[in-house]
């Protein structure tokens, strides 16, 4: 808890206006980022996990729109700064690794080329230097025989090698913070695997922060330090990886860990949330999750719960933890006894 | 590579046998006897005769096509039956004037295209994209006479910039080869410009971006790059075209190419001069495809060229 904060999103909007409907695709994201740390953004399809890194960058396309009351990096807002200042910050200070290996390379150009690209125009690198570092980060990445993959051109490389590729271009530059979106998720398991060590590996190495996105609780658990959870393009609850798999907060989040098959319980059926995400041009008045909650009252159907800071330092959208709960007639019961994941029994 | 390049170049033989026995074979059901056409009205029944064997026009049609594939292969196209001169020599003197032609005819298409296109790309659904888009529907429409005729009325006669027409300085060449070149750049920007949209929405040019590449690079270096392919056929096939095909243009602008000289052929029923420029043409046009063949894979080598 003591080291500095490297990244501070305060109500983040990302806006989509397609001729009388907005889709609000993130609706004021409120997190932090420590020195160091690994973030874990974590919902469902749809919940705007990914439009926020892209935001952060600000590389939504132009009919997105972004406001809020800023996106701190090292206590910069990087909503007020030019284009061109921005392009000095991507691939330098902040990096981004996509989802989609296969495609995420430029397939024309060798990937030596594509690793240098960052070093010159970041660190003013001539050709030889930034060639001669290029196979030094390829190395790094643990790709067999670097000064011959260098040369090669994506196509030419399997999809756990051109992830690499990937991580290497990230962090060329030795930026601050590494957002990962999905590193993993068009990978084997067992490259899966890897990815995930050499990201926690070049990590303490780099000491960057990283933000991993993502919709597996399993790369969760065996990356993150802080989870995030986002539904329908707001923070549902902030906490600790312990404390999110030991005592979640949120229904949603509850619903999330049920769902999740346990290796030493045997059931017939998979839990799965009833009902589905609202759809962002049409979001229901109240708590957005209040149609699927198995515990909201009536107030969880009229007001948008705050995003409230507990004792625990966990934070959590639900109404279930203000004062206002005990104050409504309860439909359904109480929260920790009947919504909570079972433990086995 | 060296092996698809050998590969691909054997390949060209099969079809230029076909090439070489349709245009033998058309000539021969061309209405008219050269022998008489030759001779002259006043000649006789046996000096035709005799024109006719001399010519070896009276051997079987096989013979005569094999006799015809074996001079070609000794680099004897025959003798024109108008000038008495080689043909090989005649098309060697028109066809560098056509090549010169051609080419700066693609330099037209090719600048004025991908930049076009390129602009139309990134300004999509702006006023100066579908300025561009008109401009090329326009330019795709217009005939070529026309429009050279327009050039000239214009240029030539009016503000009298370019001459009229012949052929010698590159002043020359500017009103022909934009004439010829307009149809070709309004295809190319078309085609730059639905190339570029569909490489600007990929997962790649994202990735650009994210390492903070400038604007400019991600679309020249990155984009335009990838979107080369399509643009590169169409280029080809134009530049194949106008190698053969600049009749009308050639006849606007008094320029003696081979276009020219192949209408001008047919119409003196020059039988040995058709066939060799034909396939003098169409042996360009093999050519020209085999080198598109081989830049595809330059630009991007994962094209799969088997």
């Amino acid at each position: 808890m003591t080291s500095k904060e490297i990244l501070k999103v305060r109500g983040l909007k990302t806006h989509f206006k397609s001729g009388k409907k907005v889709v609000k695709a993130v609706d004021g994201v409120d997190f932090e980022v420590k020195e160091g740390e690994t973030l874990g953004i974590v919902g469902e399809s749809g919940c705007g996990k990914s439009m926020t890194s892209l935001s952060i960058m600000r590389l939504v396309d132009e009919q997105g729109e972004i406001s809020g009351d800023g996106v701190y990096f090292k206590d910069q807002n990087l909503l007020d700064k030019s284009e061109e200042e921005m392009r000095s910050i991507r691939g330098n200070q902040i990096s981004m690794i996509f989802q989609e290996p296969m495609t995420s390379l430029n397939p024309v150009f060798t990937v030596g080329e594509q690793i240098s690209e960052s070093l010159r125009i970041h660190q003013g690198l001539n050709k030889s230097e930034a060639w001669k570092r290029s196979v030094e980060m390829l190395e790094l990445v643990g790709i067999p025989s670097p000064e011959k993959r260098a040369k090669q051109e994506p196509h030419e490389l399997s999809g756990g090698m051109r992830q690499r590729v990937m991580i290497a271009m990230a962090l060329a530059c030795n930026p601050s913070l590494l957002i990962a979106d999905e590193p993993t998720t068009a990978l084997d398991v067992t490259i899966q695997a890897q990815i995930l060590d050499l990201l926690k590996k070049l990590q303490s190495e780099f000491n960057s922060a990283v933000i991993m996105i993502t919709h597996d609780l399993g790369v969760v658990a065996e990356t993150c330090d802080n989870v995030v959870v986002m539904y329908s393009g707001k923070v549902v609850e902030h906490t600790h990886v312990d404390q999110l798999f030991d005592n979640p907060l949120h229904p949603y989040t509850q619903g999330l860990l049920k769902a999740m098959p346990r290796i030493d319980e045997d059931v017939d059926e998979l839990y799965a949330i009833e009902g589905t995400v609202p759809n962002p041009d049409n979001l229901p008045k109240g708590c957005r999750f209040a149609p699927r909650c198995p515990i909201a009252k009536d107030i969880c159907h009229e007001k948008l719960p705050e995003l409230t800071p507990l004792e625990s330092g966990s934070k959590v959208r639900c109404f279930a933890y203000t004062d206002e709960w005990n104050k409504e007639e309860s439909q359904n019961g109480d929260i920790n006894k009947e919504a909570a994941p079972s433990q086995g029994n | 590579m060296f092996i698809f390049i050998v590969r691909r170049v054997l390949q060209t033989i099969p079809v230029l046998i076909g090439v070489s026995l349709v245009v033998f074979l058309i000539m021969q059901m061309v209405p008219g006897d050269p022998a008489v056409l030759l001779a002259g009205e006043s000649a006789t029944e046996e000096q035709v005769n005799q024109l006719r064997s001399q010519l070896g026009l009276d051997q079987p049609l096989y013979i005569q096509y094999f006799d015809y594939i074996k001079n070609v292969i000794q680099g004897d196209l025959g003798t024109s039956i108008r000038s008495n001169r080689p043909v090989l020599d005649e098309i060697l003197v028109r066809l560098p004037v056509t090549i010169e032609l051609a080419f700066w005819s693609i330099v037209v298409t090719v600048v004025l295209g991908l930049l076009a296109g390129v602009i139309s790309a990134t300004k999509q659904r702006s006023l100066t994209d579908v300025s561009i888009m008109v401009a090329a529907l326009i330019g795709v429409s217009l005939p070529n006479f026309w429009l050279g005729l327009m050039l000239i009325l214009y240029f030539s006669v009016q503000f009298q910039i370019f001459p009229v027409s012949g052929w010698g300085t590159f002043a020359h060449i500017v009103l022909p080869a934009l004439t010829l070149g307009t149809s070709g750049a309004a295809i190319v920007a078309r085609m730059t410009r639905s190339s570029m949209l569909e490489v600007i929405r990929q997962d790649y040019i994202r990735t650009a971006k994210a390492k903070g590449v400038k604007q400019r690079y991600i679309v020249y270096k990155h984009a335009l790059k990838n979107a080369l392919v399509p643009v590169i056929t169409v280029v080809g096939l134009q530049f194949g075209a106008l190698l053969g095909g600049t009749v009308l243009t050639e006849s606007v602008f008094a320029i003696n190419g081979l276009g020219r000289m192949i209408v001008d052929a047919i119409r003196m029923r020059d039988l040995p001069l058709v066939q060799g420029s034909i396939l003098v043409v169409s042996a360009l046009f093999v050519l020209v495809n085999l080198i598109v063949d081989i830049s595809y894979k330059f630009v991007d080598k994962k094209v799969d060229l088997n």
